[in-house]
Formats: C-alpha cells, sequence, structure tokens
C-alpha cells in the first residue's frame, strides 16, 4: 500500500537513484557544487542584489541584457562540458593493456554523451544566440528585437534545459548513447533508465527556446531595419545572423519531430524506431541528421559574419567582395541542407544516394573557400592591427582551413567507410567547430564586450586565454587525427595496443592547455573589471568600427538610439564619421518601450517541473505542470499593459552624461 | 529637406496580407468543396480507374486545392509585407519537398541494401 | 529607394523627423510577418511527421490495414466540417475589418462548433480504432497514422482554446489594434490546419485505401 502510494507521489524516483550517493566522483562533485553553489546564493543575498537581479537582469526584455546573461549560461556550461573533456582525456590517457582507467564504461559513456550535448546545445548555440541578440539589433538601427518579450522567453527556457540537463549528474543518469542519441540503443528496450529522457526532455524544451528565437531574429531583420538600410547594405554579420537563423527555423522542427517521435517510442509504446513490429531506426538518424548538418552551419554563418566585422575594422578598409559574401552565405545556408547523409555513408544506401550527398558536400567547400579568399583580399594592402580580436581571425584562418580539407577529405564515400566513426572523424569536427565557431566567438567576445560593459578586457590575460587555446588546440588534436588515421574507434573507454599511448598522453597536455586558456579568458574579465577605470571605454567606438552598434555609449543606454538613425551607405558609422555626422544633443523625445515581465521565468520553471515529472514517470506532476503552462501562458495574453514611454527629460539627462564624456575623452 | 522613409511595399494596414475581400473568399470556398468533393467520390466509387491513376488525380486536386486555400483564404501574394511571406511561403515549400521526398529515397535506400529479415509476416521495416 | 538629399551639396540627413517617427517602425508591427514564420516552421514539423509516415506507410506488421480500418464516409464528414469551419472563419474577417464585433462573435463561434465537432469524431474514430487492437501500438504504420492525424488534432485542438479565449477577450476589449492582430494570427493558423488536412485526408486515408 505504502508502495503504491510512493510510486504514485515520486514515479519511479527513490533514494537509489541518487548515485552521489555511492559514487566518489560523483560525491565529490556534489559537495564542490552544492558548496559554489551555496556561496553563492549567501554573496547575493548578503548583498540584496535578489531584487536587482530579478528587475533589471531576470525580467528584462532587452537585447542586450537577454544576449549577456545567454552568454553568462554559455560560459557556466563550458566549464561543465569542459569537465568531461578533461575527463575523458585523462581516461583515455592512461587506459592501456591491463590499467582500466578509473571510469568504467557505465560513467564513460555518460560523459561523452554528456560533452557533445552540452557543447552544442549549451554552449556554442547560446554563445551564438547571444553574439546575435545583442549586435543585431544595434547594427540595423533598432531598438530591440521584433519580439522582446519571447526573447526572454527562449533565454529561460535554454536555461531550464540546461539546468534540466545538470540535474541528471546528480539525480538519475543521463544518456548513453553519444549526442545525438541513435535508435534503437536510445529506445525503451535498450535504454530503459532516466538517461535518454533527461536528453529528451532538456533538448525538447531548449528547442523551442531556440525556434522561437529564431523567428524572433528573421522577423527582425525584416521589419526593424532603420530607414535607408536596404537588405544590400545591412552588415555582413546581419546578413550571416540572418541566413544562420533562417536555416534554424528550417531545421529545428526536424529535431523536434525525430525528438517527439522517440519520446512517444518510449512513453506510448509506439514503433516508430522499434526493431519490431515495423519500425525504422535508421529514419531516426535520417531525421536527427537533417537536423545536425545544417545545424553546424547555424553555429559557423555567425562565425564567418563575425570574422568579416573585425577583418574589415583592424584593416581599416571595407570588406572585399560584399556582394560575394552575401551570396556565398545564401549558398551554403541552401547547400547546408543537401549534404545530412554523409553522417551516415557506411549505413548502406548505396553509391547512387552516396554519391549524390558525397558531391554535395564537397561543392559546400566552394563558398566557403570564397570567404576565405574574401577576407584575404580584405587584408591585402590593408593597415593590419594586430589586436587581439584580430588574432583570433587569423588563428580561425589557418585552423579552420585544416578542418575544413580534412572534411573534404571525409566528403569522399570510400575514405569516410574507413573514417567513418574513428577518431578522426572526431578530430575534424573539434577542428572546424573549435577552429570556426570557439575562435569566432570568443573573437566577439573580445571585439564587442567593451560595448557591453564599458571597458576592454584586461589584454595580458587575453593574450592567455588566445595562445591557451589555440597552442593547446593544436597539441591536443593533431595526435588525434594521427591515431584516428590509424584506426582508433571513438567512444572507447580503453585501449590494448600500448604504441598508442604517447599520442593520448600529448592529448591530454594539450587538453590542460586549453584549460588554462579557458582561465585565462576568465581572468581576463576579472583583471578588466578590476581595472576598468584604465581599460574604460570612453568615446563608445574603440576599435574605429564601421557598424552602426559603435555609434553609441559603451554601455549603450536601454533604448540603444535616442533617435532612428537614417541609412546611407552600407558600414553606416564610417559613412557617417566620413561625412561629418554631428551627434544632437537636444530635442530628444519620448521613447517607447516594452515593460520586464516574469512570465518568461515562470513558464520556464513550469516546463522544467514538466519535464522533471515526465522524466521520473510522475505523472500527477506532470499534469499538474502542464496545465500550469496552459494557465500562465494565456493569462500573460489578458495582460494589455506590456509597454511604457521613457519621458524626454530622462532620454536628455543620459544624453547629457555622454556629451560630457565624451568632451572629457576628446 | 527631404525625408528619406522606408516605405516597404504591402504595407497594409497593421502588416496585414492585404486583400481580404469577401469575394476572393466565396470563390475560394465554392473550388475548395469542388476539390474536396471530387476526390472523394473517386475513391468511393469503387475501383474505376486503376490506382496508380486514382492516385495521380487525387494528389493533383491536393496540390491544387492547397494553392486555392493559400491564395484565397491566407491572401498570400506578391505584395504582403514586401513579398517576404511569399518568399517563405516558396522556401518552406522546397525545405517540405527535400525532406519528405529526401527522406523516402534515403529510407528506400537502406531498405533495399538491408538483409531479408527472418520470417516476418506482412512485410517491415 | 531614396538615398541623399536632392541637393548633393547638402548634408545627409541622419535621423528622422518627429512625423516620420510616429510610424512605431520602418515596416509596421511584425506580428503578422513573425506569426507566419512560425506557421512555416509548423509545416515543417508536419512534414517531418508526413515523411515518417511515408516511410512506415506499409509497415502494417502483419496488423491491420488502412482499407480494414480507415472509414472514408466519417472521413468525409470530417472533412467537410473542417472546411465549413474555415469557410466560417473567413466569413468573420470582413466584419473585423468593419469594426463590428457582434458578427465577429457570432462566426468564431459558429467556427468553434464545427472545430469541436470535427475533434469529437476525430476521438470517436481513435477509441474506435484502439477498441479494435488496431491501437498506436500495433504497428509502425498505426503508430505514424494516430501520431500525424493526432498532432492536427492536438493543433485543432490549441486553435478552439486559442478561439475560446479570442470570444472573451473580445466581449472585454472588443475590437482594438491588439485583438485585431490575434484574430488575423488565429485565422493564418486555422487556415493553416485545414491545409494540413488537405494533405492527410489525401495522402493518408485516401491513398492508403486505394494503394
Amino acid at each position: 500500500m505504502t508502495d503504491n502510494l510512493m510510486q504514485t507521489v515520486f514515479g519511479r524516483l527513490s533514494l537509489e537513484s541518487l548515485p552521489f550517493l555511492h559514487e566518489p566522483i560523483l560525491l565529490g562533485t556534489f559537495i564542490v557544487v552544492s558548496l559554489l553553489g551555496l556561496g553563492l546564493v549567501g554573496v547575493v543575498t548578503k548583498y540584496k542584489l535578489w531584487g536587482y537581479l530579478w528587475n533589471e537582469w531576470f525580467t528584462s526584455v532587452d537585447h542586450k541584457k537577454i544576449g549577456i546573461m545567454y552568454i553568462i549560461l554559455a560560459i557556466i556550461m563550458l566549464l561543465r562540458g569542459f569537465s568531461d573533456a578533461l575527463m575523458m582525456r585523462a581516461q583515455q590517457a592512461i587506459a592501456f593493456g591491463d590499467n582500466a582507467g578509473y571510469l568504467p564504461p557505465h560513467h564513460y559513456d555518460q560523459i561523452f554523451t554528456a560533452h557533445g550535448t552540452i557543447m552544442i546545445f549549451f554552449v556554442a548555440i547560446p554563445l551564438v544566440v547571444g553574439i546575435v541578440n545583442f549586435v543585431m539589433p544595434m547594427q540595423i538601427g533598432a531598438r530591440d528585437v521584433a519580439f522582446p518579450f519571447l526573447n526572454n522567453l527562449s533565454f529561460w527556457l535554454t536555461v531550464a534545459g540546461a539546468v534540466l540537463t545538470m540535474i541528471s549528474l546528480f539525480v538519475g543518469e543521463f544518456a548513453r548513447t553519444g549526442w545525438l542519441g541513435y535508435t534503437p540503443l536510445a529506445g525503451l528496450a535498450y535504454s530503459p533508465d532516466t538517461g535518454v529522457d533527461y536528453y529528451l526532455w532538456s533538448l525538447q524544451i531548449a528547442g523551442v527556446g531556440t525556434t522561437l528565437s529564431a523567428i524572433n531574429m528573421v522577423a527582425t531583420v525584416i521589419k526593424m531595419r532603420a530607414p535607408g538600410m536596404t537588405m544590400m547594405k545591412m552588415p555582413v554579420f546581419t546578413w550571416t545572423a540572418f541566413c544562420s537563423n533562417i536555416l534554424a527555423i528550417a531545421i529545428f522542427p526536424a529535431l523536434t519531430a525525430a525528438f517527439f517521435l522517440l519520446m512517444l517510442d518510449r512513453y506510448a509504446g509506439t514503433h516508430f524506431f522499434t526493431n519490431e513490429l515495423g519500425g525504422a531506426p535508421m529514419m531516426y538518424w535520417n531525421m536527427v541528421w537533417i537536423w545536425g548538418h545544417p545545424e553546424v552551419y547555424v553555429l559557423v554563418l555567425p562565425a564567418f559574419g563575425i570574422y568579416s566585422e573585425i577583418t574589415s575594422t583592424f584593416t581599416g578598409k571595407k570588406l572585399f567582395g560584399y556582394s560575394s559574401m552575401v551570396y556565398a552565405t545564401v549558398v551554403i545556408t541552401i547547400l547546408s541542407y543537401l549534404v545530412w547523409l554523409h553522417h551516415f555513408f557506411t549505413m548502406g544506401a548505396g553509391p547512387t544516394v552516396n554519391s549524390f550527398f558525397g558531391i554535395a558536400t564537397m561543392v559546400i567547400s566552394i563558398p566557403t573557400g570564397a570567404k576565405i579568399f574574401n577576407w584575404l583580399f580584405t587584408m591585402y594592402r590593408g593597415n593590419i592591427r594586430f589586436e587581439l580580436p584580430m588574432m583570433w581571425v587569423l588563428a580561425f584562418m589557418i585552423t579552420f582551413t585544416v578542418g575544413g580539407m580534412t572534411g573534404v577529405l571525409l566528403a569522399i564515400p570510400p575514405a569516410d567507410f574507413v573514417l567513418h566513426n574513428s577518431l578522426f572523424l572526431v578530430a575534424h569536427f573539434h577542428n572546424t567547430i573549435i577552429g570556426g565557431v570557439v575562435f569566432g566567438l570568443f573573437a566577439a567576445m573580445v571585439y564587442w564586450f567593451p560595448k557591453a560593459f564599458g571597458f576592454k578586457l584586461d589584454e595580458f590575460w587575453g593574450k592567455v586565454a588566445f595562445w591557451g587555446w589555440v597552442a593547446g588546440y593544436w597539441i591536443a588534436w593533431t595526435p588525434i587525427y594521427i591515431v584516428g588515421l590509424m584506426g582508433t574507434t571513438r567512444r572507447v573507454n580503453h585501449f590494448d595496443d600500448p604504441s598508442f599511448q604517447p599520442y593520448f598522453i600529448i592529448a591530454a597536455i594539450g587538453a590542460v592547455i586549453i584549460l588554462i586558456g579557458i582561465l585565462g579568458f576568465v581572468m581576463s574579465i576579472l583583471v578588466g573589471w578590476l581595472k576598468r577605470d584604465q581599460l574604460k571605454d570612453v568615446t563608445g567606438d574603440p576599435w574605429e568600427g564601421r557598424t552602426l552598434e559603435w555609434s553609441t555609449s559603451s554601455p549603450p543606454p536601454a533604448y540603444n538610439f535616442a533617435f532612428t538613425p537614417v541609412i546611407h551607405e552600407l558600414d553606416a558609422w564610417y559613412d557617417m564619421k566620413e561625412r561629418g555626422y554631428e551627434r544632437p544633443t537636444t530635442g530628444f523625445r519620448p521613447i517607447h518601450m516594452p515593460k520586464n515581465t516574469g512570465a518568461g521565468v515562470i513558464l520556464s520553471a513550469l516546463a522544467l517541473v514538466m519535464g522533471f515529472a515526465m522524466v521520473w514517470y510522475i505523472w500527477w506532476l506532470a499534469a499538474v505542470s502542464f496545465a500550469g503552462l496552459f494557465i500562465v501562458a494565456i493569462g500573460h495574453t489578458f495582460n494589455f499593459k506590456r509597454d511604457y514611454y521613457i519621458p524626454a527629460e530622462e532620454v536628455a539627462a543620459t544624453e547629457d552624461k555622454r556629451t560630457q564624456l565624451l568632451a572629457q575623452g576628446a | 529637406m527631404s525625408t528619406p522613409h522606408h516605405e516597404p511595399a504591402g504595407h497594409g494596414g497593421n502588416g496585414h496580407p492585404a486583400g481580404h475581400g469577401g469575394n476572393g473568399h466565396r470563390i475560394g470556398s465554392v473550388l475548395a468543396i469542388i476539390l474536396t468533393v471530387i476526390p472523394f467520390w473517386l475513391v468511393m466509387s469503387g475501383p474505376t480507374l486503376s490506382p496508380a491513376w486514382t492516385a495521380a488525380i487525387i494528389f493533383a486536386f491536393a496540390i491544387v486545392q492547397i494553392i486555392v486555400h493559400v491564395a484565397f483564404f491566407l491572401h498570400l501574394d506578391t505584395r504582403s509585407e514586401g513579398g517576404w511571406t511569399l518568399l517563405s511561403f516558396l522556401f518552406t515549400a522546397v525545405i517540405v519537398i527535400l525532406t519528405i521526398g529526401g527522406s523516402i529515397w534515403v529510407m528506400y535506400h537502406l531498405n533495399t541494401n538491408m538483409m531479408p529479415m527472418p520470417t516476418e509476416m506482412g512485410g517491415g521495416h | 529607394m531614396t538615398d541623399d538629399a536632392l541637393d548633393p551639396q547638402a548634408a545627409p540627413v541622419w535621423h528622422l523627423t518627429e512625423e516620420e517617427e510616429h510610424h512605431d517602425h520602418s515596416g509596421g508591427s511584425p506580428t503578422v510577418l513573425g506569426f507566419w514564420i512560425y506557421l512555416m516552421s509548423d509545416a515543417l514539423i508536419f512534414a517531418s511527421l508526413f515523411a515518417m509516415f511515408g516511410v512506415v506507410s506499409t509497415a502494417y506488421a502483419g496488423g491491420p490495414v488502412p482499407h480494414e480500418i480507415f472509414d472514408l464516409k466519417l472521413v468525409a464528414i470530417n472533412t467537410g466540417l473542417l472546411l465549413a469551419s474555415s469557410i466560417t472563419f473567413g466569413e468573420a474577417m470582413p466584419h473585423m475589418e468593419a469594426g463590428r464585433v457582434g458578427p465577429v462573435r457570432f462566426w468564431l463561434a459558429i467556427t468553434g462548433l464545427l472545430g469541436a465537432g470535427f475533434i469529437g469524431i476525430e476521438l470517436y474514430e481513435f477509441a474506435h480504432l484502439i477498441g479494435e487492437n488496431a491501437g498506436p501500438d500495433r504497428s509502425a504504420f498505426l503508430s505514424a497514422f494516430f501520431t500525424l492525424v493526432g498532432t492536427h488534432g492536438a493543433h485543432v485542438t490549441i486553435g478552439l482554446i486559442w478561439l475560446v479565449t479570442m470570444l472573451i477577450q473580445l466581449g472585454m476589449h472588443g475590437l482594438n489594434p491588439a485583438t485585431k492582430r490575434r484574430l488575423i494570427c488565429l485565422s493564418m493558423f486555422w487556415h493553416f490546419l485545414d491545409i494540413i488536412w488537405i494533405g492527410v485526408f489525401t495522402f493518408v486515408y485516401l491513398y492508403g485505401v486505394i494503394r
């Protein structure tokens, strides 16, 4: 009787579900995380910051604050994802022959699954979304995105997904299927525990956030551009943000559907991907890769845009071949939808199908190559300033090009038959993601940090971060390319052949050097903050930028622009500077702004509870939170008073402060 | 002083797709009814034509009716939202065709190359 | 379109004047376009479900096949109800443009009743199939059938909840810019669902019976 009651109330949750009670590594992690968490809560409480955090940040619908919060989330999750990487490198450096290492397969499998899931969904995506959020509206001369509340909701849904994944570390277990959860392994028959359910619910919730955010960004670029900014006068970063988000809208539904069908298999006994009663497990692979391949372009296109902005700024020249950059971006967007099968060449689709996808994959390297040439031509005969953002660009060009080449190599089906699921493949995608996406996002953070916070990052520690990442990347991954070429399989926690061990030791050293890079980046923020008076950005244009965001103060006021700018040329801010633009100091008007709201936080919290309840089969809680979602969402629509006006006097006061600051700096 | 105000085409009302006349709607309704009745009649009245022909006809009718709905009920044209609704619709149509067609093409080949399953009645994949 | 001042000697205009700023944003409210884009993403979810259905449409696993379980008369009635509801929604829109909230609510209510009828019949159909051991767990074909048709039905249900909410909000606030925008979005949603249904009755029901 009590057993039944416990089951009804708690589903399949029980004391056994807390693995940290009996696994020392998890226990240690739990203690450290708890202490840090309590410490943080303590500090916030002591300085009475809860009100400030809630009113100024959590409920904010300001794209700049939401962008910053996305980036903070990503950096926190980077620490978690990279810990997974360090653990794997350590295991693979020692587990040879008789030495089984310290991570049994059961644990190791969760680590590589969590590592991939977290790095893509909770580091790369939030970083990209965060940068696009912060920069793009200002680049088009807008005051915010098209749907500010939706923006806030999207952020918190992503947080809910991240939190659900983090909970899996201590309550229950995570998936052991790899970051894409292939069926039939991910089906109920072979993965009956909470792992795949955590995975599915985290990503489904976060995926809704990402899809809504993408719709928001596309609508923003189409509808909110300042007058005079035609499509072909938009900054290149805005173009890449636009195409990346269009692609995101095109692909996330496929992932949503794939996860939805797998959930039905696991919860409702359907047979989409089972081995019996007509199921087609390969269809899951097909759907997931229809999402998965374009996804990497969703990530890399904004990085390409970042490189374009930085290259032209730090060579003091307009970007070479603007039109061809735009066309290349559009072509990549379309082509990326035609290559997905190259992720499972070996699964038996036959020569006709494989040839088509192999050739399409090779073709997509052409517009990418065009972009590299455009950057090189921009630099040619330019006045290059080798400041930190530009250094990241150069590191990208060298690193990513190599990764792209190994990609073209893998695009050839017969080569892929040998190298599929080897460490060569793993090295290839880390090469392109780190060299392409991660380096780009670090470049972006260094470049736009002064705009966001009013002071530059500390340069010394920034260089430690840079060299840590670049040297660390090459030392960590070159050996992996080599052992992969020699036949080592991925996702393996133990090796028999001791002659490979030196390679893995070098790789582990490389990982530690990257760790130095990560810590260096964190230090550059801390030290920068400590030295913020010396590193202050007075003018709002610390790098001699060319696009509109540099016309605002650093940090910009909530309303971005006191007057909506009118655009005449590409590189609008550069045009304004060239033609004697003078900043208006009078005549300010009240500015229409959207109000803050807590609805996003509440809806996401309900989604988190529902996800947790579904993972643990706590049906009553799932039903209650599901109903709660509907009630809160519908209730929110009855609130028709969602805006306010910033009075003209307040605008004038803000602008006057800036006038004085500029006078000091001059 | 000239005022370079950017006014996109099709700025009807609140960005509402233009052309919301009752006439378009009535014509569309009649067409939709006809395009629904005929396929149902064709299939329900027994095997007059071969399955292949019936299939081709009902597929064609479906596509035409979808276009009727899009044109007469959703008022999609080249002017609404400066042409962006039409462009996004066409883009989506391409992705739909690639997703459905591509998936069936790939899965058909994967299945063909798979070893025959040990005695399973009624076929399966 | 417009670039510099007519007189090339004059300084360029860098900001909008007061009257122009009153046009909220350059292109008008983004809500309708944003909702349209959302509908496109929803269409892609359905495309994936159609693709799944297409892949397993003959995976009967020795179980029931389409012509055994599909009652085309019922499907015809259901199709008629949904199409009629699209037509009745269309009758409401000219009244909305003209600001006549009474007729709007009337036609909306009729639409809601027709939609509720559609869902009722669909639930009956599902219950009947499950009772006959032709439920979603019987075979991949049935899993895909129930999911595709069921997802469409879930969307219609959400549309009905939205419709009721609109009736309430129209009663409270009448036709103002916000309620009008929402009605336009709901009408797009409703027509979109009828378009998906065209795909369903053609490729699932009619084609299933004849192949």
